[in-house]
């Protein structure tokens, strides 16, 4: 895997000591069909994929657990859904026993209006995860102050919204997400946000590990033509942070200099 | 113990089997339906929208021709049982509430339009002077003329009572297992849980969830289907306040969707949630969101009687079109004697007559292949590889070496 990616100019990303050959990370909400999602995810390339605990049940819904296992996509369980920090480690211990992973998006949300992170129960709730021997990908407001905090705690990823969930936004402050890069030694995973492919290139430019998103893809009207377009974005995103890019200049810069120009007398 | 011949058996009595049974009693043959408790599944909670321009959904061009050909049965299909099917022919509103869904429904709408579809933006104002009790706030209107209603658990009554009264046999038990020929060949009847059998010329698999539990289905038949519970409400109207609404509404509040049927006996269902909890009970969260949403398109839903809180699975696919047809034998061939017609999900009342036309054609032998994009065993192991757009997985290409096709 590491030489065809590394063929392409392309480095995989490592969490928790494991390999992805994909840096988008996707999630399931909001697919119209099993077969439309099952499509689109194997479109975006992804190796890692989140599922909402609380809304599938592996041993009912068994097919979308069984179409990630058939594709050799990593499942993500998630706390979607937790207010508390009881709720969500109730939620993942019911996920790792379901799953058999310790690995788990932790996701406490303050209110349904918002879905914005619950500062505290999200502190809380990741210290309780750890001591329990979990991997825990903290999903977090893009407060560099509270994403470094998590890390402290022992998360093997933070997980910095661009905007609200849903929302189709954006990345609302570009610069405290390159603060939380900048201070960051786990991956730094954007998550929410994401509107369309530009948003993802962004957020991979400014230095993030990889992008989950879900909504941006299941509920496009083509959702196998925008997995495909986030496939190439984070591509894309990942190459030019990794190429250097030129600064930012008030003033034009000729591309071509004007040394060795003929000179008409 | 044996309990009869008849020309064909149909396993399952909910609204989708009782009404193949009754289209094919009614073609002149003898037909036995295999039941414990009829009505009881998917048909006791639906709401009977029969809807295919407003359930219309991005990329299921298949299924929303299959629902276009039954939303035109239907009047026919409901036309013996007279007031007593409780058809109605009321139209469909589909309203927004914020910014989002208005943006939503006029992507939506344009693509309806593409597909010839009779749909009309009204103004609020228009919208409003139809339904008076709607929200002053909403963001967007649009009317479906032919999305009209029926009333399942009315409609399966007259249905089974008529199926009854024409010499229809219907066995309250459950059906355990097919039966087959000696060599193994076709299918020839059905097995009871009692133990009795019944012998037919052709059996119809219908009972949704259950049917994959059925016993001496065909070797290597992988019924696809999944349990998504749906929540819905019955609400009585007071007097003062009707008539309440009268037409279906449906809404997207902030993504999420809604409906209000309104019902001649001044009752209003509001439906339904999908969940994949594996929860079968009426969830709590769901009932809070269908009441927050569609008080909120309709504030005097909160003046109403709450009657009757209802939560049942609906038997799911991959695709969300049905399992209908015949399945291949190890020959390739079409296996005599066996017909599936599972996996209605959301559309079961919608899509009951042209099931019945279909498996009444595929009997026939008059189908002519037309409905060979439902059949059941259409699911192969790898079908997500098409791979439209070029570069595989792990393995990009430059942009100039695929061909994005155009959209049909």
């Amino acid at each position: 895997m590491t030489e065809i990616l590394q063929s392409q100019g392309l480095d995989p990303l490592v969490v928790d000591g494991v390999e992805l050959g994909s840096r988008l990370i996707m999630g399931t909400g909001g697919a119209p069909s099993l077969d439309g999602l099952g499509a689109a995810l194997v479109e975006s390339g992804t190796e890692l994929t989140t599922v909402a605990m609380r809304r599938y049940t592996p041993a009912e819904s068994g097919s979308l657990f069984q179409l990630l296992v058939d594709h050799g996509i990593r499942v993500l369980p998630n706390t979607a859904g937790c207010y508390t920090a009881r709720d969500a480690v109730l939620t993942a211990e019911l996920a790792r026993e379901a799953l058999e992973t310790d690995w788990v998006k932790l996701e406490v949300i303050a209110d349904e209006h918002t879905l914005l992170p619950d500062a505290v129960e999200l502190v809380d709730a990741t210290e309780q995860l750890v001591a329990r021997g979990f991997k825990v990908f903290a999903y977090t407001n893009d407060d560099p102050v509270l994403a470094l905090r998590l890390e402290q705690l022992g998360a093997v990823a933070v997980m910095p919204l661009g905007a609200p969930i849903g929302t189709g936004l954006g990345i609302l402050n570009p610069h405290n997400i390159e603060v939380i890069v900048s201070r960051a030694s786990v991956p730094v995973v954007l998550d929410a946000g994401i509107g369309t492919a530009s948003d993802a290139a962004l957020a991979m430019e400014l230095g993030c590990d990889a992008v989950l998103l879900a909504t941006a893809v299941t509920r496009a009207q083509d959702p196998v033509r925008m997995a495909a377009a986030f496939r190439h974005a984070v591509e894309a995103g990942r190459l030019a942070r990794t190429a250097g890019r030129i600064p930012k200049r008030r003033h034009a810069l000729a591309s071509s200099s004007m040394e060795g120009r003929a000179e008409f007398l | 113990m044996h309990q009869g011949t008849a020309d064909v058996a149909v396993i399952g009595a909910g609204i989708v089997g009782l009404g193949i049974a009754w289209t094919l009693l009614d073609s002149g043959r003898s037909v036995t339906l295999i039941d414990p408790a009829p009505a009881q599944g998917a048909t006791f909670a639906a709401a009977g929208m029969l809807a295919p321009v407003s359930e219309y959904h991005y990329q299921e061009e298949e299924l929303l021709g299959l629902t276009l050909e039954s939303v035109g049965l239907w009047p026919g299909f409901a036309a013996p049982f007279g007031a007593s099917g409780a058809y109605l022919a009321t139209p469909t509103l589909v309203v927004g509430f914020d910014a989002a869904d208005r943006t939503a429904l006029a992507d939506l709408n344009a693509v309806q339009k593409a597909h010839g579809l009779d749909v009309e933006p009204l103004t609020l104002r228009e919208a409003r002077r139809m339904e008076p009790l709607l929200a002053p706030q909403l963001s967007c209107a649009f009317l479906t003329p032919g999305d009209h209603q029926v009333d399942p658990r009315r409609m399966h009554s007259a249905l089974l009572a008529a199926f009854r009264e024409r010499g229809g046999v219907v066995l309250e038990e459950r059906a355990e297992a097919l039966l087959w020929n000696d060599d193994g060949a076709r299918v020839t009847g059905v097995r009871l849980a009692s133990g009795s059998t019944v012998a037919a010329g052709e059996v119809v698999v219908a009972n949704g969830l259950s049917s994959p539990e059925l016993e001496g289905l065909p070797d290597g038949l992988k019924l696809p289907l999944r349990p998504v519970y749906g929540d819905i409400l019955r609400l009585r109207v007071p007097e003062r306040l009707q008539p309440f609404l009268t037409a279906t509404v449906r809404g997207s509040v902030r993504g999420i969707p809604v409906y209000l049927v309104p019902r001649e006996d001044g009752t209003v269902v509001i439906g339904a949630t999908q969940r994949e909890d594996g929860m079968a009970g009426a969830s709590a969260g769901g009932v809070h969101q269908l009441l927050r949403d569609a008080q909120t398109l309709v504030p005097a839903v909160a003046e109403l009687e709450l009657q009757e809180v209802t939560a049942r699975a609906r038997p799911g696919t991959p695709d969300n079109a049905p399992l209908l047809g015949r399945v291949r034998g190890p020959d390739g061939q079409d296996l005599p004697g066996l017909i599936i017609a599972t996996g209605f999900f959301r559309h079961g009342v919608l899509l009951t007559p042209v099931a019945a036309r279909a498996v009444q054609e595929l009997l026939d032998g008059t189908d002519q292949g037309r409905w060979a994009a439902f059949r059941p065993d259409r699911f192969g192991a790898d079908r997500f590889s098409a791979d439209r757009f070029g570069a595989g997985r792990r393995a990009p290409r430059l942009l100039n070496e695929h061909t994005v096709e155009a959209h049909a």
